[in-house]
C-alpha cells in the first residue's frame, strides 16, 4: 500500500566507487534514462532502493491485516466481495514489490525474514487499530490517497521495475481511495450512528495518515542523495501539503470535520495545519504503536504455521526432478 | 441490538436455490478467513480468488432465489438475516479451516463435485440456472486444479505433510455423502429437467477423488457412514459462530444501508 522511509539512503561507501562510472551514472539519472537491473549502479544506489521496495512491500503485506479484520463482518456482500478483492489486490502489491526487490538481487525470503526478525520497517500506519466498518472507509479514502500521492512521483522514479511497478499499483489504488470515498458517503447519508462512525473514524485516523509522509523536511536525514537520485522527487512536507489541500474539500461534502480546529486556508489558497505530533509517530516507529506487536505477530504465525506447506513444496518438486531424472535416464 | 430473521417462502425452486447459495456464501467466508494469513503469498491471492468466486455465485443465486420468491427479500437479506436453522448448506463447507491440510482437502472433495454438478446443470430447463452453471462450472475446474494440485504437493511430500493430508481426508470424508444426497423437494425439480441428481455423479466423482488421493500417495477410509442434516438445517456447532461473525453489523444497526 504505502513506503514511509522515502529519505533514507546509503551514502557511506560512494567514496570506494569509481569515479568516472558514478559520473556517468549520475549523467544518466539527470538525463531521465531509466536503470534497468543489469546496468551498472553504486552500490548505494542499489541497496537505498532494495531498502525502500522491501519496506514497501513489507507495507503491502501487513497493510492485509487492518483490513482483513472486517472481512468476515462486511455488511453487505457486495462490501465483502470488494473488500475481499482489495485485500487481494495488496497482496498481489507486495508481489510485484518483493520481485522488483529481487531484481536488485535481494532474494524474497531473506527480505521477509528480514522483517520477522524486526530489522525491516513498514508503515506506521498499519500499527494502528480498525475498530468499526467506518475506519474501511477511512483507510480506503485517507491512506490509500495518502499513498497515492507518495506513489505518483514514483512512478518516474529513475530506477525501471520500481517506476513501472508503481504505475500498475497506482492505477489500482486509485480504485481502492474511490471506493473507500464511497463507503464514507454512504455513511455519511445514512443514520445518525453512521454519520458519527463515519466523524469517529477519522478523528482517529486524520493524524496519523499525515504521519505517512515521514517527518518535517527540516528533521529528514539523507533525503538530498535519494532527490539527487530521482528516488525521491518531493519533499515530506510538499506531499504532506498536496494532501492536506485534495482532502479538506472532499471532509467538507461528506460533512465531517477534520480534528483541527486551528486548521485556516492561507492567502495562497492552502490549508494550514496544526503542529503534528511527532512525538507519537517516533513511539509507534519504535514499536509502540497500538498494533505493532499484533501485526507482527500474525505475520510470525503465517509464516510459521506455513513452514510445512512451504517444505512440502519443496520436497515434492524435489521428487519430481528426481523421477524425471531416472525417467531421462532409462 | 437483535434484528429479527426474515421468514423465507421455501418453495422447492427457492430451497433448490437457496442451498446452493449458501454452499458457496459459506465456502467463500471460509475461505476469506484465510486472507492474510496463508503459507504463502501466491496462497493468500488463490485462495482470496476462489473465495471470491463463491461471493459471486453467492450473490447471483441469492438474487435468483429472491426473484423466484417475490417476498421483497434479497441478497443481503437471505445472507444476514436468517439463523443457523434456516441455513442450507452441507456441512462439509462449515468446517473451520483448520490447517491447510484441512482447507484443501474441504476444497478438493467439494470442487471435484462442483465441476460435475455445475457442467451437468449447464442443460437446465431453467435459463437462469444453466447460465449461473455456465459460470460456476469454469471457477470450480479451477478450483479443482488448484486443490488437486496440492493433494498431490502435501501427500506427497513430506513426512509431516503426508500425516497432515491423511488426517484431513480421514476427519472430512465423513461430510461428503451429503453431496450426493436427494430429497423430495428436489426429485421434482429433476423430474421437469431444472436440476439434477446429485446421486448420478457419485461414480464419477469417487474415480476423480481416488485418482487424485492415490497419485498423492493417500488413502481414502474406509468407512462409508455419513454424516448429514446441513441441507434440511441441522447444522454443526460452528455454523453458529460464522453466522454470528458474518453478520453483526445487520444484526447491530437494524435497517442501516452500508
Amino acid at each position: 500500500m504505502y513506503t514511509q522511509a522515502l529519505n533514507t539512503s546509503d551514502a557511506d561507501d560512494r567514496h570506494i566507487e569509481d569515479a568516472a562510472r558514478a559520473a556517468a551514472f549520475q549523467a544518466r539519472i539527470d538525463a531521465e534514462e531509466r536503470i534497468e537491473p543489469n546496468d551498472w549502479m553504486p552500490a548505494a544506489y542499489r541497496r537505498t532502493l532494495t531498502r525502500q521496495i522491501s519496506q514497501h512491500a513489507h507495507s503491502e503485506v501487513v497493510g492485509m491485516l487492518p483490513e482483513g479484520n472486517w472481512i468476515t463482518r462486511a455488511p453487505s456482500l457486495r462490501r465483502k466481495a470488494a473488500l475481499l478483492a482489495k485485500v487481494q489486490d495488496e497482496c498481489g502489491h507486495g508481489l510485484y514489490l518483493y520481485a522488483a526487490a529481487e531484481t536488485l538481487g535481494a532474494s524474497r525470503e531473506e527480505l521477509v525474514d528480514l522483517m520477522l526478525a524486526g530489522k525491516a520497517k513498514y508503515s506506521s500506519i498499519f500499527n494502528y487499530p480498525t475498530l468499526t466498518w467506518a475506519d474501511i472507509g477511512v483507510i480506503g479514502w485517507l491512506v490509500d490517497g495518502a499513498a497515492i500521492m507518495n506513489q505518483i512521483p514514483l512512478c518516474r522514479c529513475s530506477y525501471g521495475p520500481y517506476a513501472r511497478a508503481m504505475i500498475r499499483v497506482c492505477k489500482e489504488e486509485s480504485f481502492h481511495q474511490r471506493q473507500g470515498y464511497e463507503i464514507m458517503l454512504t455513511l455519511a447519508r445514512g443514520t445518525d450512528e453512521q454519520k458519527a462512525m463515519a466523524q469517529d473514524a477519522l478523528n482517529r485516523w486524520w493524524w496519523p495518515v499525515l504521519m505517512m509522509f515521514g517527518p518535517p523536511d527540516q528533521a529528514s536525514q539523507h533525503s538530498d542523495t535519494s532527490t539527487k537520485w530521482k528516488i525521491k522527487r518531493f519533499s515530506n512536507d510538499e506531499l504532506r501539503q498536496k494532501f492536506v489541500d485534495a482532502t479538506v474539500p472532499q471532509a467538507q461534502y461528506l460533512g465531517l470535520t477534520i480534528p483541527d480546529p486551528g486548521m485556516k486556508q492561507n492567502e495562497a489558497g492552502h490549508w494550514e495545519y496544526s503542529a503534528i505530533d511527532w512525538d507519537e509517530f517516533k513511539q509507534v516507529l519504535a514499536g509502540n504503536g497500538p498494533c505493532n506487536h499484533d501485526r507482527m505477530a500474525a505475520r510470525r504465525k503465517a509464516h510459521d504455521e506455513g513452514a510445512w506447506v512451504r517444505e512440502a513444496a519443496e520436497a515434492y518438486a524435489e521428487k519430481r526432478r528426481h523421477r524425471q531424472t531416472a525417467q531421462a535416464a532409462e | 441490538m437483535a434484528v429479527a430473521s426474515i421468514s423465507v417462502s421455501e418453495t422447492p425452486l427457492v430451497l433448490y436455490t437457496l442451498r446452493r447459495a449458501d454452499d458457496a456464501l459459506i465456502l467463500g467466508h471460509r475461505l476469506s478467513e484465510w486472507c492474510g494469513h496463508a503459507p504463502m503469498l501466491e496462497e493468500d491471492m488463490a485462495l482470496a480468488n476462489m473465495g471470491l468466486d463463491l461471493l459471486g455465485q453467492a450473490r447471483e443465486l441469492y438474487s435468483y432465489a429472491a426473484k423466484v420468491e417475490g417476498k421483497g427479500n434479497d441478497e443481503d437479506k437471505f445472507a444476514y438475516l436468517r439463523d443457523v436453522r434456516q441455513y442450507r448448506n452441507l456441512l462439509l463447507l462449515e468446517q473451520p479451516n483448520g490447517d491447510f491440510a484441512h482447507t484443501m482437502v474441504r476444497q478438493f472433495f467439494y470442487s471435484a463435485f462442483a465441476d460435475l454438478y455445475w457442467r451437468a446443470m449447464m442443460k437446465s430447463a431453467d435459463a437462469t440456472l444453466a447460465a449461473i452453471a455456465a459460470k460456476s462450472e469454469k471457477e470450480s475446474a479451477y478450483h479443482l486444479r488448484h486443490s488437486s494440485e496440492w493433494i498431490v504437493r502435501l501427500g506427497d511430500g513430506t513426512e509431516q505433510s503426508h500425516a497432515r493430508a491423511q488426517a484431513a481426508i480421514d476427519h472430512l470424508w465423513a461430510f461428503t455423502g451429503e453431496m450426493f444426497r436427494n430429497d423430495a423437494s428436489e426429485r421434482a425439480l429433476v423430474d421437469a429437467g431444472i436440476s439434477v441428481d446429485p446421486a448420478s455423479l457419485r461414480p464419477q466423482w469417487l474415480k476423480t477423488v481416488a485418482n487424485v488421493v492415490g497419485e498423492a500417495t493417500l488413502a481414502l477410509p474406509k468407512s462409508d457412514w455419513m454424516q448429514q442434516g446441513g441441507r434440511d438445517g441441522r447444522h454443526s456447532e460452528h455454523l453458529g459462530h460464522l453466522l454470528s461473525e458474518l453478520q453483526s453489523m445487520p444484526r447491530t444497526f437494524p435497517g442501516a444501508t452500508w
